[in-house]
């Protein structure tokens, strides 16, 4: 059996995680709430992070617009997807929720803006 | 000078949830006070996720989260002025403010509420030896000049301190393609969240050397290297510990100052150790009718519980306000002992407290195993084991009235750390 601590991120509290491991039988302990249950199950099997970068903005009242994944993504397609949110430009207005880069990186998960951004 | 029921200093997260508050506890006449040429503070450079679990159970980027409260400004239709400065507030409640528009005004208000924020300590306050040249920043400067401005900050960079705004620095700048060669942190222990250490540095390799500090800053016009040592128990650097980092760009995270040039100004009681006003249950300085709430009265870990406390001033001043006097009841001292360093709020009414009342406070050093307890002029009321407690991380202990129905002659209360 393999048992692995953890730091569960799924909020500021931090809850330290013992996951004990014995083939498909997974248990976790330490956890305050399910969302540090759901954490430890996927970082000892897939783990996925959420991606939060910036994209130019042309004609708006910023320089820049805050964007992230829809949705958490494969740990391993950080790097792509940062490759990818750099070449894009996008014009004003933006608001929060617009879909800045659809599918990213393959992984079928869409980048969308998290602020809004008015024309200047 | 116009004439206002509640002003507001700041339209941060702590301005923006007493506005809300405050009217929906029943007062039309608000006004918010902003310097910035938009609402939000520091959550429109704080583009990581994490925000909103406790007061929306979902997870937002800063900027998602200052939108969701200045939705709910505008649709109380709250108003605010921006790109204004406010320079002076004195003992009766008259606030004096710049802007381009307006020039000077002067507004006097029933109640005012304090939510200034706060700053980073900066290079200065270090003493670092060395030159002083550019590529040296504080991490949240660094920030808005990455994700508001859009300018590359630097390559090779070093980060000293291990406060949240390094450690979330240290990834951003790393998505971004700089290579961050190492966290310094003079404590034993890191400043900042755990789970910023797990998804900041260990996601990508990035060293954190704790116990170890900058001692020289080397390059003319650019920078170009720093040195590293190790300190000892005393915190001065150990001779012969010294290791060479080539870099173009430090960033310092290594603390931030709650900034009450304006609540000095009116002349309250502040605390040592928050660097914030002294404040009684209802989030009031000792100047009757201001309150405080955020990080200008005490430097937070989450935006959740700043809208929390931010909410509670809020409301206690409509009640304030509405009232137009205080009452006097029977105010209890709190006290800090034995590990922790400061309570927030300092004082407790304990006739015309809420019925519930939340204590937030933070520990001196990183303990194991310790009780938090609290006693009521000697006497243990309640004790809760924590694995683990650490300065980075605020904790509380929440008061409730009927618990004091039984102590009419209750002097002080203590919140202290305990071994078992």
């Amino acid at each position: 059996m393999e048992v692995r601590e953890l730091i569960c991120i799924g909020c500021p509290l931090g809850c330290p995680l013992t996951v004990k491991m014995d083939g498909e039988n997974i248990e976790v302990s330490g956890n305050t709430c399910k969302r540090g249950d759901d954490y430890a199950r996927k970082e000892v099997l897939s783990p996925t992070r959420i991606v939060t970068s910036t994209v130019h903005v042309t004609g708006g009242a910023i320089e820049m617009v805050s964007v992230k994944t829809k949705t958490d993504i494969p740990k391993d397609k950080i790097f792509a997807i940062m490759d990818e949110i750099r070449k894009v430009t996008v014009e004003a207005p933006v608001s929060i929720g617009d879909v800045i880069i659809d599918n990213c990186a393959g992984t079928g998960v869409p980048v969308i803006a998290t602020k809004d951004v008015a024309k200047a | 000078m116009s004439n206002h029921d509640i002003v507001i200093i700041g339209g941060g997260p702590a301005g923006l949830a007493a506005a809300v508050a405050a009217r929906k506890a029943g007062i039309q006449d608000i006004l918010i006070l902003e310097r910035d040429s938009c609402l939000g503070g520091i959550l429109n450079q704080c583009i990581h996720n994490g925000f909103g679990l406790h007061t929306f159970k979902e997870e937002l980027t800063g900027p998602e989260y200052a939108a969701r409260y200045i939705k709910m400004a505008e649709e109380e239709k709250i108003p605010y002025k921006l790109n204004t400065m406010v320079i002076d507030i004195n003992r009766d409640k008259e606030i004096t403010a710049i802007n381009r528009e307006d020039g000077l005004i002067v507004i006097k208000a029933k109640a005012i509420i304090l939510a200034m924020g706060c700053r980073e300590r900066p290079r200065g306050a270090l003493n670092i030896p060395g030159y002083r040249p550019a590529g040296i920043y504080s991490a949240g400067t660094a920030q808005r000049l990455m994700n508001i401005e859009g300018y590359s900050v630097g390559k090779e960079v070093v980060i000293l301190g291990s406060g949240d705004i390094g450690l979330i620095m240290a990834r951003r700048m790393t998505l971004e393609g700089a290579k961050v060669k190492v966290v310094a942190e003079l404590m034993p222990y890191s400043g900042g969240l755990k789970r910023n250490i797990v998804q900041c540095l260990d996601d990508y390799g990035i060293p954190l050397k704790l116990s170890h500090t900058v001692v020289n800053i080397e390059g003319k016009e650019r920078v170009t290297g720093i040195t590293l040592a190790e300190v000892g128990p005393d915190r001065k650097p150990i001779p012969g510990t010294e290791e060479h980092y080539s870099c173009d760009t430090l960033l310092l995270s290594v603390g931030l100052i709650p900034e009450n040039e304006l609540t000095k100004s009116i002349g309250v009681s502040m605390s040592r150790v928050t660097s914030g006003p002294e404040v009684n249950d209802q989030l009031e300085t000792s100047a009757e009718g201001v309150f405080a709430c955020g990080n200008v009265l005490h430097v937070h870990d989450l935006v959740d519980y700043v809208s929390e406390e931010a909410a509670l001033a809020g409301t206690n001043a409509a009640a304030y306000v509405k009232a137009g006097e205080k009452k006097e009841g029977h105010v209890v001292a709190l006290k800090a002992e034995n590990g922790v360093r400061y309570t927030v709020p300092q004082t407790l009414d304990i006739n015309n407290m809420q019925e519930k009342v939340t204590v937030r406070f933070r520990v001196a050093d990183v303990y194991k195993d310790r009780y938090i307890s609290v006693y009521y002029d000697g006497v243990q009321v309640s004790k809760r084991k924590k694995k683990v407690l650490a300065p980075g991380e605020m904790e509380q202990v929440v008061l409730k009235k009927d618990s004091f129905a039984g102590c009419p002659e209750l002097k002080n209360i203590v919140i202290c750390t305990e071994v078992e």
